[in-house]
Order: C-alpha cells, then structure tokens, then sequence
C-alpha cells in the first residue's frame, strides 16, 4: 500500500493491490486500484500469473494430441472448448461429423453451459454475501459431473469430443440421466431464482452497477451475456450456426439494463434456455448411428476393423505414431461458450504437427472492459464487476 | 458459407474503391474470406471496414500472429473481423518482415484490439505504432525473448 499524487497534484489518493491473492478475482486476477477513499479512480488489471505457454505447447503437439489442452483453457467449461477447436481442425480437413455426432456434442455443451453459469452463479453470490446459493449450484453441477464422468470417464477434464467425433460410444442408459437432470432443473433454478431475484441485498449490489453500452461494448470487442445484457443479441449459434444448432429451436435472451443485474437475469434465462435444447437434442440424438467420421487416415479404425484389416491396422498405426497432416492452410471458428465468443484459429502448414493454434477466449477480451465498468464506482462494486464479466483466469492467461 | 466469394468480392470492391492499392490478394477457403492488405495500408483499410455502410464490420473478433520462420516477409498479422449487422466474417492480413516487425495499431478503429496487440506483442514481438499503451501482458516485464517465435525453443531455452 503506498500513497501517491494524483496527476492533478490535487488530492491524495492511495493505490492498492486486489489480488492475485484475492478470493474475490476468482483465480489469480491481480487490479490495480486507485483508489480516492472508497471509490476508483483507475484500476489497472494485470495478468499472466496463470499463463502456461498452452499455445506453444499445441505447435509441439499432433493435432489430436493438443485436445487435452484444450480442457485446460477454461477449466470450468471444456467441452466447449473441446468443440471449438475440434471443429476448426474439421473444417481445414473438410471433414464432415455424423448428425449423431453433432447433436450429442450440442447436448453435452449445452449442458456444459448449465454447469459453467451455475459456478458463475455460486462464486458471484458468495463474493456478494449469499453464501447459500452456492451450496446449491454446486448441488446440481455434481448432477451434470456425474453425467460427463458417465459419457466421458472424466468428471471435468473430459477430451470427449475428437476430431471427426466422438471418443467413445455413450453408455447404455446415458440418456435416462439426462432426462432425470432435465426435470429436475427447472425447478432448481426457480429456487436460486426466489433466493436472489427480488433479494434486496442482491439488488442494491447490482442494479445499477457495472454499466456499458452496447456501442462501448462492441467497440471494445464484448461478447456473451455482457453484451447481450447491454442489448444486442449477438449469439453465434444464431448468427454463424455450428454443429447443427440451426436446427433447434431457442431464444437469445436480450436485456437493456446493461448493469450486473441484468447480467445475472441473462444467464438464468440462458440456463432454462438450455436446458429447451437439451431436451431437444435428447429427441434428435438416433438411437444408433456412426459417432465418428467416415475419414481413414485421420479417424481412428474400429478395433474389430484392425484385427481383420490390414489397412486399418496401418492406419492406426500411422495415426499414433505420426499423426495426420492436413494440406496448408488456415482455419477460424467461433462458437458461443458460456463467456462469450470462444475463437479458435489452426494454421497449417502440412505437417503433423499445428503450426499456430490461438485461441481467442471470451474472457481474456472481456477483461479488458473492467476499467470501463469500476472506474468511479467503490471497490465493493469492482467485486461485483469482476464477478459478472465471468472471467476464467485458465482462460484470460492461457 | 456458401456465398464467401460473393463476400471476397464486396469487400475486395469496396476496398479498391478506396485506394486501388488496397488489395494485394482476395481469396476464399475452407468457406472463410481472406484479405490481404499492403502493411502501409493497414489502418486506413480498418477504418473503411468499420465505417463503409455495406460493410459495418463493427466487431473485431481477434487478432492473431503467424510466424512462419524462415520466409520472408515472416510475420503474418490476421485481424478476424465480424459484421454483426450484416451476419457476414471476414479475415484481413498483412505481412510483416522479421527484421522490422511493426504495424499500425488499430486501436483507434476498434479499442478492443489493445490488449491482442499487447498479446501479440509480448508473445511475437511485433511492435504496434500508435499504441496507447505497449507493455507485455502475459509474460513478466523483464523477460527475455518472445516465446510464440518458431526460433524460440519448446524447452530448455534457459
């Protein structure tokens, strides 16, 4: 802690560290905070204390061997990230997923969004005194673990999805614990939703906090429940459709209030949104059908096929040994994690191995609105700002 | 996706309407759009594709660096932009030599590019001219070296 003049010379103000060590920035977030008594005048996020090189481990990596990776970028949602990445991978191979494939990948990711706003919900609550709410949100997330840990083997760092599919076949009777998780959970988040919605402490620290205009936020690169709070209803699985999410039926919640209310109401309403979609898919999903692409040389051969097949042995061979190398090229895709919009871009330049993978994370774009949103409000509300921009600090440092 | 090269050239279109020097090269693949700029040209080229009506590109969806050691020109800059109104993508790009690595910033057309820059700078060392605030993000201020380069080992750098 140390005091220093302001640019004016005028007024005393005091400079303080809030984190990295700070249960409040979810991670290791340090700001910067300049502090005129109890309000900001300038917070200065400063990052990189989580940052583990994931990017240029990937060019060292086989193109199916960076998905591990991909799990660690955001930690509380990696099918999504699974997913961005497998499909930019797909479309420099122009390689086409089985429907079966597809609506399972929206099934599991749709449910990956419940369980990432449930943490959000949980953590944002406990940083605003509710400590309550997260002992429930918890309560449901071990439900969709439970899931993930049934299709996947893993509870969280799943790799489930593959390039050109699925890695396994769903176990018999997956489809009964989704059922029983889809009709439990509207009524569950009617009760985060008596706990908080009309809670007056709830609302007097965030209504009317952490204001942006859509304008400002687009300008500054926003995206997810934050610019849709602000009033534009930018959603890619609407406007730019993947794995066949033009195919179900769904609302984007949009509200104008733009403030952290507004962006807690939008990711409940995404969470019953969800779970539509989860239904849907669950109708879609045929009960039998290929989960993998027909692509010999990429996909890896049927272990019946390699004991019969010569070429299907040398395929599997070659496929874990040296990899696959798609022809020089690039690829970018964006998909709509729980945070915003997640960008994956692959260059290849006809080896194995990737040449450049980035990934453009919501959060670590997010971010950098804080300023915006703190900057003449008091610290108790940077809380709630770092709070509702939803930030992954595995995500923001990568 | 299916009308990306009816989308190459509207925007290639537009861009030569500007500056008949604005496009070096137009080309569609794997249904993405690609636009490469001449380095010079760089932020007026923004700044039209922000601005121009049929265009709108208002979102600047990321910034990403390609090194591509040994070639020259070795750094390859592509700005991933999106139209919301429009419902339309585009990639732009601009080369970058090695033994000059700069650009002009586009922080001026769209604010959300500072901190990719900064990114970009700190992982490629790429300086961007007009940046507001050019410091390394991820990495420690008194690192040596820019990881993201091909000449930059995996391990054992130290």
């Amino acid at each position: 802690m140390t005091t220093v003049q302001t640019a004016t010379g005028a007024a005393q103000t005091m400079v303080l560290n809030m984190g990295p060590q700070h249960p409040s920035t979810h991670g290791v977030l340090r700001v910067l905070l300049e502090l005129d008594g109890e309000t900001v005048v300038k917070a200065v996020p400063d990052l990189g204390y989580l940052h583990t090189g994931i990017e240029k481990t990937c060019e060292a990596k086989t193109y199916s061997q960076a998905i591990t990776l991909t799990d660690r970028i955001d930690y509380l949602a990696p099918l999504s990230n699974n997913l961005g990445y497998c499909l930019a991978v797909e479309k420099l191979l122009d390689l086409q997923v089985p429907k079966r494939a597809q609506y399972i990948r929206v099934l599991l990711t749709e449910m990956t969004r419940i369980a990432s706003h449930l943490v959000w919900l949980g953590t944002h609550a406990i940083d605003l005194g509710a400590m309550s709410v997260f002992l429930y949100c918890f309560r449901e997330r071990e439900e969709i673990l439970k899931i993930f840990e049934m299709v996947a083997g893993q509870r969280m760092m799943t790799s489930y999805f593959r390039i050109g599919g699925l890695a396994l076949e769903p176990p018999t009777g997956w489809l009964k614990a989704v059922e029983r998780f889809v009709n439990m959970m509207p009524g569950r988040i009617d009760e985060y939703e008596d706990l908080l919605t009309r809670n007056r402490i709830w609302l007097s620290r965030t209504q009317g906090i952490g204001c942006i205009s859509a304008e400002d936020a687009v300008a500054l690169s926003m995206t997810g429940p934050t610019l849709r709070a602000a009033g534009l209803a930018y959603d890619n699985r609407k406007l730019f459709p993947y794995s066949s999410y033009e195919e179900f039926d769904f609302a984007v919640p949009v509200r104008t209030e733009a403030d952290c209310y507004a962006r807690y109401m939008i990711r409940v309403a995404e969470m019953r949104e969800s779970v539509k979609i989860i239904r849907q898919a669950m109708a879609k999903i045929p009960a039998e059908g290929p989960i993998k692409a027909e692509a010999p040389g990429i996909v890896p051969p049927q272990r019946e096929k390699m004991k019969t097949e010569m070429e299907a042995l040398i395929y599997h061979f070659k496929i874990f040994t040296e990899g696959f190398s798609p022809a020089p090229g690039e690829a970018y895709v964006t998909i709509e994690s729980p945070r915003g919009e997640l960008g994956v871009f692959v260059a290849s330049d006809g080896s194995p191995k990737p040449l450049r993978v980035h990934f453009r994370t919501p959060s670590f774009v997010n971010l950098q609105a804080l300023p915006k949103l703190a900057e003449g409000r008091l610290i108790a509300d940077v809380v709630a700002c770092i709070g509702t921009i939803d930030i992954v600090l595995g995500e923001v440092d990568r | 996706m299916e009308n990306a090269e009816a989308n190459a050239n509207v925007v290639a279109e537009r861009l030569r309407g500007w500056n008949p020097r604005a496009v070096e090269s137009a080309g569609e693949a794997h249904g993405e759009t690609t636009i490469v700029v001449p380095r010079e040209l760089l932020r007026g080229a923004a700044e039209r594709l922000r601005e121009d009506s049929e265009l709108q590109f208002n979102l600047l969806s990321d910034i990403t660096c390609v090194d591509r050691f040994p070639v020259e020109p070795r750094f390859e800059l592509n700005y991933h932009l999106t139209s919301i109104p429009r419902g339309a993508k585009i990639r732009l790009r601009v080369r970058v030599p090695g033994d000059n690595p700069a650009a002009d910033s586009v922080t001026g057309v769209w604010p959300g590019a500072n901190w990719m820059e900064r990114e970009i700078f700190d992982l490629f060392g790429v300086r961007f001219n007009g940046h507001p605030d050019l410091r390394r993000i991820l990495l420690p201020d008194d690192w040596e070296g820019h990881p993201l380069r091909k000449d930059f080992p995996v391990e054992g750098f130290r």
